[in-house]
């Protein structure tokens, strides 16, 4: 990553200290161990469970011949983002999940480790993302969105000889995968480096560009296709007296805040509302920038919460404290400092206990309750369709009701994974360019 | 008091158990062979004396197989470097600190009946129990007229060892080489000449790899190698067969060597007709500990087999080894695979598609289908309708079923389904098949008398067009 980018800063240390791997990777000898441990299956489960179905036993077994590079071009090959998916998939519920080795009693391949041990040395070797075709097409494509979606559809189109700009509303790129995973599973700079190879494919990048709707005619009118891959709009407000002081702070903001080294430090007592996966690395990250003590609150149950289980087991390793069928109810402050959270204990049936409010202090409240979709923009859009606030699309070509506009992510799904927003961008970009070499024959 | 024994006489030799460490650095001095004593092994064949040699730096390589070391050890170290007479002194003291222990001298100088006959008077003389004559060094010594430049020709073989029987008043043990078109041939020139046994094999002739930086073979001696020989774990096959001929051709004791490891290796040999057994590789791997495990597995196998003694089992398996000619043409197995114990890798699928006789079907969902292969989903099918799948990672909130889902229970339409109709009974799946016993090869009575090939071929009105 180059100098000039404003989270290389020496406060960025700080973060880095205190963020380390949560998965430390594989030495080169206990990759070739595990890699060894793979039986190899036919038509792998592992590989039709990945969305982007990166063929894991190919990739794993040329970790064991010694083919470390061909290894990850056989990642990249399906998956432009495979370093950063390595790292951030939830494995459990998808390659590793599916291996087969849940069958033998045994512990499934490390799948993800694996992946990590072939694109990182991919990258700590100067590796480059080759083209698909020696050819220059002269179609043009837009992408709304340097996250996930976008950059795995321009990589795409970049390798098959079209010309791709991204727009994007951020000064880094990467979306989600810069501004948004937790640090100890991806660090801001991994996910810079990989998208620094799409870059070099010839992928232009527009910053700090606001998506309005005169942007958009002119982009109708300049390019051929538009990729949407804007994600999710602004988070769900905490809709309760007081939260909308200060102290009351979205996660996905703050998350943002300390991976960009704006915030490096938390003191005191902090809450966190909701029980997803945001929630749960919003709240190990405030445990590990200092806080004394951080709580979720959730309304329902463990049995019932959005995070994965192995998120959930994470957090209290990390010493997150859990507040079940609870309810906040109230913000109180003292002027610019927050005091507590006025709370109320909930049954079953989401009802309210009557006297059974209580007191939380609290220096910080950090709600993750979700993301709402980014209508304004959505509803600006001619002729696409949108249902409950996602961009309604064709499954297998990711192509929207307006021809003219194609969509993934999580604007489309309303919010996965880093690895389904890729197989999406994917999917467009192969759609999008069999119509382009239609059109320009 | 063990209800079983180990103890063995190997044409007169005896010794606690049939466990000796074969001639090889293991046995190099007399202070390691006095610690493998110690370490329960029952004899060892001294490292071969004679002439004094001089050895290179760099002498051994090695074939690791997916992860596991030194799956094969190749060797270019030659005969005992040190003096002769240092050699004889230490036989003679670990004789007398272990009187009831076998001690081999394994004997090579060059190629004259005087030679011969000093160096056997001088081993007997320091008190070896026995002599192992090394015509089996296949490398560096054979240049010199020695190791199996004489046991490649029947007639030094035979030559040579009725030389050493002139003198020899101890049991005399001939060391075949492998590298040989058919070792009965030598072991029956062994036997010509007197010999009291034979012990095989030797190693095998042997490069194990190529330094793909240097281009250089291993082991690198300043940039150049030399073909050594080579022994462990992947040559056990070879030297089984070769057991085999031997014993099924000449009746003469046999001392088995070649990869021999543990003690479940060493039952096979003595089946197919061993005296006692010879091990190097893995003590050179592990040290001479392993015996602990070769006697107590042993012993163990025997009481749950009802032997009392190695004699109980010797040569058990020469009658069931036949020629191919005398084998049952109808016979029929077809394989099994137990649905229960799947876990879906698809393997045999593959293997029999790719390398057997496509039998074996992914159609349990889709609906069973038998008859031409044409009429099957081929591998390439199978794999593009999954690529062009669409998969999401399931999330608790909206996919609740597809997380409830038990890790490790295999979906239908993984297990593969065996055409019975269509399986040869190759046993190939069983092979790569990674769980023990899902997939097993039952038989099928096909209600015919048994009728071997050569039963077939003299019966038949006209002789077969081909014979292989």
């Amino acid at each position: 990553m180059s100098a000039e980018h404003p989270i290389v800063a020496e406060r960025f240390l700080e973060i880095e200290r205190r963020f380390p791997d949560l998965h430390p990777p594989f030495a080169p000898q206990a990759a070739v161990v595990e890699a060894n441990r793979c039986l190899n299956c036919f038509d792998a489960p592992c590989t039709a469970a990945c969305p982007t179905h990166i063929d894991v036993p190919r990739f794993i077994k040329k970790i064991s011949s010694g083919n470390t590079q061909g290894s990850a071009r056989t990642i990249l090959d399906a998956n432009v983002l495979g370093a950063s998916c390595s790292r951030v998939c939830p494995v459990a519920v998808l390659c590793e999940g599916a291996c087969v080795m849940h069958g033998r009693g045994e512990e499934p391949i490390e799948i993800g480790l694996l992946q990590r041990f072939a694109m990182d040395v991919f990258h700590s070797s100067g590796g480059k993302l080759t083209m698909k075709t020696a050819a220059k097409h002269p179609g043009k494509v837009a992408c709304i969105g340097a996250g996930p979606a976008s950059l795995a559809c321009a990589a795409e189109l970049a390798q098959r000889g079209f010309s791709v700009t991204v727009f994007d509303r951020n000064p880094l790129p990467g979306g989600l995968n810069t501004y948004g995973v937790a640090e100890y599973k991806l660090p801001a700079r991994a996910s810079l480096r990989e998208i620094e190879l799409i870059a070099q494919l010839g992928v232009e990048f527009r910053y700090d560009a606001e998506v309005d709707t005169p942007l958009l005619e002119d982009l109708e009118r300049n390019y051929d296709f538009i990729f949407l891959g804007i994600g999710l709009g602004n988070a769900n407000k905490l809709a309760i007296p007081g939260g909308d002081h200060p102290g009351v702070v979205d996660a996905l903001e703050f998350i943002a805040a300390y991976k960009t080294a704006k915030v490096t430090r938390v003191n005191g007592y902090v809450v966190v509302i909701g029980a997803g996966n945001t929630a749960i690395d919003v709240a190990n990250a405030a445990r590990r920038l200092g806080a004394e003590k951080v709580s979720i609150l959730y309304r329902r149950t463990a049995g019932t919460m959005s995070a994965f289980e192995f998120e959930y087991e994470h957090a209290k390793q990390e010493g997150v404290g859990f507040l079940w069928q609870t309810l906040p109810l109230r913000v109180h402050a003292d002027g610019g400092m927050l005091e507590f959270l006025e709370c109320i204990r909930v049954d079953e049936s989401l009802a309210p206990i009557p006297g059974s409010e209580f007191h939380l202090a609290c220096d910080l409240i950090l709600p993750a309750i979700g993301q709402l979709p980014l209508l304004e923009l959505l509803e600006s859009i001619r002729g696409i369709t949108l249902d409950e606030g996602r961009i309604v699309i064709e499954r297998k070509t990711g192509q929207t009701t307006n021809p003219k506009y194609f969509a993934g992510g999580d604007c489309v799904n309303g919010g996965r994974e880093v690895v389904d927003a890729v197989a999406d961008g994917k999917r467009a970009a192969l759609a999008i360019a069999s119509q382009l070499e239609a059109i320009h024959v | 008091m063990s209800d079983v024994s180990l103890a063995v006489n190997f044409s007169g030799i005896a010794s606690p158990n049939p466990f000796w460490l074969a001639s090889a650095p293991p046995t190099n001095t007399g202070e390691q062979i006095m610690r493998a004593f110690d370490a329960g092994w029952g004899g060892a064949v001294w490292k071969t004396i004679g002439a004094q040699v001089t050895n290179t730096c760099s002498r051994y390589s090695s074939i690791d197989w997916n992860g596991q070391r030194m799956m094969g050890l190749n060797n270019i170290e030659l005969i005992s470097d040190r003096p002769l007479e240092v050699n004889l002194r230490e036989i003679a003291e670990v004789k007398r600190l272990y009187p009831r222990h076998a001690v081999i001298a394994s004997l090579m100088v060059e190629s004259t009946r005087e030679a011969w006959h000093t160096i056997v008077q001088q081993a007997e003389d320091a008190g070896a129990d026995g002599l192992e004559l090394n015509f089996g060094c296949p490398h560096g010594m054979s240049e010199r007229g020695m190791g199996s430049a004489v046991g490649q020709v029947p007639e030094y073989t035979e030559m040579i060892t009725a030389w050493v029987k002139e003198k020899a008043r101890t049991p005399v043990i001939v060391k075949l080489t492998p590298n040989i078109s058919d070792i009965r041939v030598i072991a029956r020139a062994a036997k010509q000449g007197g010999a009291d046994a034979v012990s095989a094999i030797n190693t095998i002739n042997s490069i194990t790899g190529i330094d793909l930086d240097t281009f250089t073979a291993r082991p690198n001696v300043d940039g150049k190698s030399s073909h050594g020989g080579y022994c462990g774990p992947a040559v056990k096959p070879i030297a089984l067969n070769m057991v085999q001929q031997v014993a099924a051709d000449s009746a003469i004791p046999i001392s088995g060597i070649g990869g021999i490891a543990n003690w479940r290796d060493a039952a096979e040999f003595i089946l197919l007709g061993c005296g006692t057994v010879q091990v190097c590789t893995a003590a050179m791997h592990y040290g001479y500990r392993i015996v602990e495990d070769m006697i107590d597995g042993l012993e163990g196998w025997m009481r749950e087999k009802g032997f009392a003694s190695i004699e109980d089992f010797r040569g058990l398996t020469i009658p069931r080894v036949t020629e191919w000619k005398h084998l049952n043409l109808n016979y029929k197995i077809v394989a099994h695979i137990d649905e229960a114990k799947c876990i879906g890798c698809d393997l045999c699928y593959i293997a029999c598609w790719d390398g057997a006789h496509q039998c074996i079907h992914l159609d349990r969902v889709t609906g069973p289908v038998d008859g031409p292969i044409e009429l099957h989903s081929t591998p390439a099918s199978i794999e593009a309708a999954a690529h062009a799948a669409i998969a999401m990672t399931p999330i608790p909130k909206l996919d609740a079923h597809a997380l409830r889902g038990a890790k490790g229970s295999t979906p239908l339409a993984r297990i593969p389904r065996v055409d019975d109709t269509e399986c040869v009974g190759c046993n190939l799946c069983s092979l790569v098949c990674p769980v023990d016993q899902c997939i097993t090869m039952v038989e099928v009575p096909t209600g015919l008398p048994a009728e071997s090939w050569e039963e077939r071929s003299q019966g038949a009105r006209c002789a077969p067009p081909v014979q292989f």
